[in-house]
């Protein structure tokens, strides 16, 4: 009861007209910085710190926030429409919203993503508000031996998924898993495959491969496929709004895309690229209509957009009870608390009450927000389909290259653009798919961390790996979901062999 | 693009301002480049240089920008190429780009920049979870005696100040430094939960970092490595528990290779007026940054001791191949 009384209050300070302009701008602010590739959340408030320096310190937390929020939902709009995802969280999303906007169902798949959004982003924020400190106790006790088994969950889902067969996925994955090899080893502090080339000494931009993959490659396909057959998108076809069955099909989607993305996201390694791609990949396999899957589902919309929502209120886990930054936005948030003398912490709920819930509420708030603001636009993005496909593709060549600018400026970062434009454009001419390489980017040298990590703890001794419980079940699961497949087909010729 | 107009912007509000005020167009109109992304350590304190250089009225305008890649590395190098002579740019750095250099194998290196100041300075901590055995830093030192590989320090990135200060305990105890079991982690977050999970037995960082954790009596602090205790702090120094380890975690900034000694005068200058202003010592308190101002030739000094120990470490621990 205690914490509906502390939320109550924080509710009172989060509805001050003040505050509620600051959670205004703050998802207007996201949402534009979303929908620009390369620019994400954490880049715009790192560039709004000086100047909320004198704003106080729970307007100007609440408005980061909003941008948070608002950034996560901006990444899925130019996803859906132009097949370019914002930030890698988004990427789910592309794949089924995309198709679907190309068939005329645009219209519904922002809708879905929207109240997708609104709907998880709710849960989890309720979730974040009475689990958080449970939940941080089992977040604390996740230790690298169990990060690894997860990605490797991750790994055989992904390959499973994607593609018209696992050796294609798989493929991709190893593609990516290669490029996550290039820069400075995290453990010992070397660079790999660079070739002594500065810039390489990070790594690879994962949004730099995303969207040199993404749009470029899709921008250089259509290209040449138009002496072919000019494909004609038609902006809307049907209704614009939901069907009562887009309805029946999304809200299992939701519920199961929040239970993914808000325990991962408030993992302290969790992130929300994990959560997006299993909902996905479970939306998949639990779909009444598979046949719909890779055309325009929407339970593949559904479903990682909820995930992606809730992952964002699941970070907050961390940083809040125990300031933990487990993404590049938290960390600015993090900044953003320090500046004002205040240490998120332990100690933080007990000192800042009014803070922290003025915060929570206000998530809820930016969440009815962005509902508002986001459904009544559905039907202007969705005219941007119409634009004749030239001019569409031109622009987001433009689009894609000023956002890498923007985030980097550099010849070689730009180069490497290219670059996966060309791999995207032959991966699509070959009929592999691309999603897997960008996961492999992702999670491969998180897994190859995590591994080294977790031997290094034990002296070596792989059995690590088998002794937690939490890694030994992950680690059954992935098996199991390798060997499935395989397993089934055998029966299938088993039962076809007595008959 | 958001860069790009707050540049515009800035032009824009800088022409205005050298029209409207003529007496004003004698000040300086300064860059200083924080080699990391935004957000990080390097990329606060250029910002916090900015903030106080234009509100105590020494610089009309600041402009911050961010090269981020391979701990600086990659800043350094375009500084040093892009700068050289220009007596209106500066750049941040710090303890962790010494290592970086080194262990990038970096062809710019310290040495060509102009040292101007030393800036700022956090003091470092180890800590271990609430229910740990160790009490005491001579617990941990026996433990290391006791069989190194079996202590595992959690800490930042592989060759920052964090792995050097490992290094560096384990050699102040009589330990073999190349054998300490350092695990890296990205960032402070993913190390505390790591410790407090008690996956590791001892983590190490910035104190202010882990500050709330050993107030709240989740950490034990078990000790700092302050010369002297810190005002209003019951953790012990190291050198009071007798063993010799004093470090921090400094930032300053350098000016571009190659300009003229009054150049350099004029930097110095308003890097002093900058330090002994109100503004500045508000930052510090803010963000919890202890003074550690040093300038001339005792900071050019500083730098080549600095980058001769660190090196020193990293080679004994194999990071650095002599």
């Amino acid at each position: 009861m205690e914490t509906f009384a502390a939320l109550a209050h924080g509710m009172a300070v989060a509805m001050q007209p003040m505050n509620l302009l600051y959670a205004l701008i703050g998802v207007f602010l996201g949402t534009v910085v979303g929908v620009l590739p390369g620019i994400g959340p954490a880049l715009t408030v790192a560039l709004l710190l000086p100047v909320t320096y004198k704003l106080d310190p729970g307007g100007s937390l609440i408005m980061f926030a909003g941008i948070y929020y608002g950034g996560m939902y901006g990444g899925s709009t130019t996803a859906i429409l132009i097949n370019t995802p914002g930030e890698s969280a988004s990427m789910a999303t592309a794949l089924e919203g995309n198709k679907m906007a190309k068939a005329g169902r645009g219209g519904p798949a922002l809708a879905t993503s929207a109240i997708g959004s609104f709907v998880a982003g709710t849960i989890a924020t309720i979730g974040l508000a009475f689990l958080a400190p449970w939940l941080v106790d089992f977040a604390v006790r996740f230790g690298p031996e169990d990060y690894f088994a997860l990605m490797c969950v991750a790994f055989v889902t992904v390959s499973a998924t994607f593609g018209d067969s696992p050796i294609r996925g798989l493929t991709s994955l190893f593609i990516g898993l290669i490029l996550g090899l290039i820069g400075i080893d995290k453990l010992t502090g070397q660079p790999r495959l660079a070739f002594g080339i500065p810039e390489l000494l990070d790594g690879v931009e994962v949004t730099t491969l995303a969207v040199g993959l993404f749009a470029v490659g899709e921008a250089l396909y259509v290209a040449s496929r138009r002496h072919h057959t000019e494909e004609k998108l038609e902006p809307i076809r049907g209704s614009l709004w939901m069907t009562r069955q887009d309805w029946q099909r999304s809200w299992k989607p939701w519920l199961r895309g929040t239970l993914f993305g808000f325990p991962i996201g408030a993992l302290p390694a969790g992130g929300a690229e994990i959560p997006t791609f299993l909902s996905y990949s479970t939306e998949k396999r639990l779909t009444k209509y598979p046949e719909e899957f890779g055309k325009g589902a929407i339970e593949g919309v559904a479903g990682p957009e909820a995930a992606n929502n809730a992952s964002a209120a699941g970070t907050l886990v961390p940083l809040l009870t125990l300031g933990l930054p487990t993404s590049a936005t938290a960390a600015m948030m993090l900044a953003g608390f320090q500046q004002y003398g205040l240490n998120p912490g332990p100690l933080l709920f007990a000192e800042r009450p009014d803070l922290v819930w003025g915060l929570i509420a206000s998530l809820f708030i930016a969440n009815v927000m962005l509902l508002v603001l986001n459904l009544p636009l559905v039907g202007l993005w969705v005219k941007l389909l119409a634009i004749p496909q030239p001019w569409l593709y031109a622009g987001i060549l433009v689009f894609a290259c000023m956002g890498t600018i923007a985030a980097k400026p550099s010849v070689v970062e730009l180069s490497m653009l290219a670059g996966f434009g060309v791999m995207g454009f032959l991966m699509r001419r070959f009929d592999f798919p691309i999603a897997p390489v960008v996961i492999g980017l992702i999670l491969g040298p998180i897994a190859e961390s995590q591994l080294r990590r977790a031997l290094a703890i034990s002296l070596g001794d792989p059995m690590v790996l088998l002794q937690s419980p939490m890694s030994a079940t992950l680690l059954g699961i992935a098996l199991i979901a390798l060997l499935a497949p395989f397993v089934m087909k055998g029966l299938g010729r088993f039962k076809a062999n007595e008959d | 693009m958001l860069q790009y107009h707050a540049r515009l912007l800035g032009a824009a509000v800088a022409l205005t301002l050298a029209a409207a005020s003529p007496a004003l167009a004698q000040q300086l109109e300064l860059k200083v480049m924080a080699p990391a992304a935004p957000g990080g350590g390097w990329d606060q304190t250029a910002r916090a240089m900015q903030q106080a250089l234009v509100a105590s009225g020494v610089a009309r305008s600041v402009q911050v920008t961010n090269v981020a890649g391979a701990g600086g590395s990659v800043g350094i190098a375009q500084f040093v190429n892009g700068a050289k002579g220009d007596g209106n740019q500066m750049m941040v750095n710090g303890f962790v780009m010494v290592g970086a250099l080194a262990m990038n194998k970096s062809p710019v290196t310290l040495e060509q920049v102009t040292p101007i100041a030393r800036l700022t300075e956090e003091i470092q901590v180890i800590v271990v979870p609430a229910n740990s055995p160790l009490k005491t830093a001579q617990d941990l030192a026996a433990a290391l005696k006791a069989d190194i590989a079996k202590v595992t320090f959690a800490g930042g990135s592989a060759g920052g100040v964090d792995h050097v200060m490992a290094a560096l305990f384990a050699g102040a105890i009589g330990a073999d430094a190349k054998k300490v079991n350092y695990i890296p982690f990205s960032g402070g977050g993913e190390s505390l939960a790591a410790i407090l999970g008690a996956k590791v037995t001892a983590g190490i960082s910035g104190l202010s970092e882990y500050e709330g954790q050993i107030k709240s009596g989740k950490l034990r602090a078990l000790g700092v490595t302050s010369e002297k205790r810190i005002a209003g702090s019951d953790i012990p120094t190291f050198k009071e528990q007798g063993i010799d380890l004093v470090l921090a975690n400094w930032r300053s900034v350098v000016a571009p290779p190659g300009i003229t000694p009054e150049q350099k005068q004029k930097l110095n200058d308003a890097v002093e007026k900058m330090v002994k202003s109100d503004a500045w010592k508000d930052i510090l308190k803010q963000k919890g940054w202890d003074d550690a101002y040093l300038s001339g030739d005792a900071f050019a000094d500083f730098l080549k001791k600095e980058n001769a120990r660190v090196t020193d470490v990293l080679k004994s621990v194999g990071l650095v191949k002599s």
